[in-house]
């Protein structure tokens, strides 16, 4: 039998707290869990900074790579016997659903921006470069992992092999919503995914819903929205992930300015330099990160000491509601004001946007931008889901931006009280601070 | 402050108006692929490079007040209109964001269809492969498309255009 249909002796379960089984029976998929770039999801938070506001989100991406796995294998027993449904693609489809996180780093939306990587890229390379999981791929055949890579880059010929993994409704989200809800314990996030499973059709190149399963994803889309909101982009979160971010400015700054760190900074040097091999990529975990965090928190630069403090004791910047339109003129004079009481206002002022933390809503792809939802109606018509259901219009016409400016409070509390410049940048910051 | 959002309402400005959230989606991409300054992170998605980022960032625009959309019926679709407002070209007199925009280039592109700017960003996209390969990748991935070989020499031509700006 090809490696391909390899199947173990006897079916292996995972415990899942969100889908109470992940199940097994495939080698290659066995053999992939197995690898060391696979198993080191385990030390990537699924959420980054957000255990610092829900102490229960602690669970990794390799929690949630298992729990995409399953969803498709699901789908996929759903499918089997659909028209349009190419049987030959089940195990790269299992295959990419398993693997489609791979390359993601530690606290990686930060580090992304801050080093300017990309996660796609190293998903990509770990697929395809000198890896374990590039053997166990291989083994399939020599295409194989080409195959996996394309899918997950959702450059693949065929779309509906790609859509099960990524389009408005796919397996991803599907893992994540409830799987971040559980673990963050909000009562947001759930829906009824077993009853959208089983109206799932393959149609063409996508998957679209039978419309008698519109409520459940009118379900699911609403599940998305309050996430986003109550958990996604929590404004403590954003406090965390702002001082994460200048942490990792400030060490590249120092760096440049050859800075004698107390500690080596080893593992983050090619990062610094621009020159991340594969090899440096995966090496570096949060269990890495933290650990330096820790050290940065003891060195002689004020502010790198400052915010790696914030960071390990939760320490959080404090935040107001910011309009860049209407208050310019309370941006620069708060500027000038940090400048004045030697705070450096490029790391303790920090206007923070809806769009630096982007996260998928909904869109109805009215003018092509991505592929929306489609109802399958009974005439076998297509039809776009907020053309039919009036909850998910009105969800797609809401507003979905936010700025808030974030600042140390207590460094300006702790300012001399006979400091001009306390009162004018508390009277400015306080006319609309939660 | 906001020095992307800035970018981008800049954009809009020097093309005296968008029409279309597809075509500014796939203007942007092309400037970065140009090697301007634009950090909004794309992926590829069923009608070629998308930027979700993107999206968000030309709702805060719009929200802030420094552009206006404007919501137009077609016969069998929607299309927006981005044009920027005074509010945001006072925004743009305050920003330090520097984009060595090209104007005429951008103007090049807003008179291209958007269905071509897809060609032409998606062509990009894969522009790590060998010519032929590339050819090969479009015609897979934009099956639907037909996309025909003059509309693909015509995208060579625009992208060699575009690169010797």
């Amino acid at each position: 039998m090809a490696y391909k249909d390899d199947q173990l002796h006897e079916e292996k379960v995972f415990k899942d707290p969100v889908h109470r089984y992940v199940h097994v029976r495939d080698l290659v998929i066995w053999d992939l869990i197995g690898t060391k770039e696979f198993q080191r999801l385990r030390r990537i938070k699924q959420l980054g900074t957000s255990f610092l506001t829900f102490h229960g989100a602690e669970h990794s991406r390799l929690n949630h790579s298992l729990g995409v796995y399953e969803i498709v294998r699901r789908i996929l027993i759903n499918f089997e016997d659909r028209p349009n449904w190419n049987r030959e693609e089940r195990i790269l489809c299992l295959c990419a659903a398993l693997l489609h996180d791979l390359g993601h780093g530690p606290f990686s939306h930060s580090f992304e921006k801050v080093f300017k990587l990309d996660h796609e890229e190293f998903t990509r390379a770990i697929i395809l470069g000198d890896t374990e999981v590039h053997q166990v791929l291989s083994k399939v055949s020599k295409e194989f992992p080409q195959k996996v890579a394309d899918v997950i880059n959702k450059t693949y010929h065929d779309k509906l092999v790609v859509s099960l993994i990524s389009s408005q409704i796919d397996a991803d989200r599907m893992d994540y919503l409830q799987r971040d809800a559980y673990f963050t314990g909000v009562s947001y996030g759930h829906f009824d995914m077993e009853r959208i499973l089983r109206v799932m059709r393959p149609v063409e190149d996508q998957v679209v819903i039978k419309e008698s399963g519109m409520h459940a994803v009118e379900d699911y889309i609403m599940s998305r929205y309050q996430m986003y909101w109550q958990v996604y982009f929590h404004p403590v979160t954003r406090s965390a992930e702002v001082i994460l971010t200048k942490i990792l400015h400030r060490v590249k700054e120092l760096y440049g300015q050859h800075y004698q760190f107390k500690v080596e900074p080893t593992p983050f040097i090619s990062f610094f330099e621009g020159k991340v091999s594969l090899e440096d990529y995966i090496r570096l975990d949060e269990a890495v990160v933290l650990y330096y965090f820790q050290m940065w928190a003891e060195e002689d630069d004020s502010i790198l000491s400052d915010l790696a403090y914030r960071f390990v004791n939760r320490r959080l910047f404090k935040y107001a509601e910011f309009n860049p339109n209407l208050q310019m003129n309370d941006w620069m004079e708060l500027y000038q004001l940090f400048k004045d009481i030697d705070l450096d206002p490029d790391y303790y002022l920090v206007v923070d946007s809806s769009s630096d933390l982007p996260y998928d809503f909904y869109r109805p792809g009215e003018e092509e931008e991505r592929l929306p939802i489609h109802l399958l109606m009974p005439n076998n018509e297509l039809r776009e889901l907020s053309r039919q259901s009036d909850i998910v219009e009105a969800i797609s016409g809401k507003k979905r931006t936010d700025h808030k400016l974030y600042y140390p409070k207590d460094l300006i509390e702790k300012l001399a009280d006979d400091r001009p410049e306390k009162a004018k940048i508390q009277k400015i910051l306080n006319k609309q601070e939660r | 402050m906001l020095d992307n959002h800035a970018k981008l309402v800049k954009v809009i400005a020097a093309s005296d108006g968008i029409v279309g959230r597809k075509k500014l989606q796939k203007i942007i991409y092309i400037l970065k692929k140009l090697g301007l300054p634009f950090e909004e992170k794309y992926t590829f998605y069923f009608y070629g490079p998308y930027s979700e980022e993107l999206s968000l960032r030309i709702e805060e625009i719009t929200n802030l007040g420094f552009v206006t959309e404007i919501k137009e019926q077609k016969s069998n679709y929607y299309q927006y209109r981005y044009q920027v407002t005074d509010q945001g070209q006072d925004f743009l007199e305050h920003s330090n964001a520097d984009v060595p925009l090209v104007e005429s280039i951008v103007r090049d592109m807003k008179e291209q269809s958007s269905r071509f700017l897809e060609l032409v960003a998606t062509m990009l996209y894969f522009d790590h492969l060998p010519k032929d390969e590339i050819e090969q990748k479009v015609q897979e991935v934009k099956k639907k498309s037909n996309y025909t070989s003059e509309d693909i020499v015509e995208a060579w031509s625009f992208i060699g255009k575009i690169n010797l700006k």
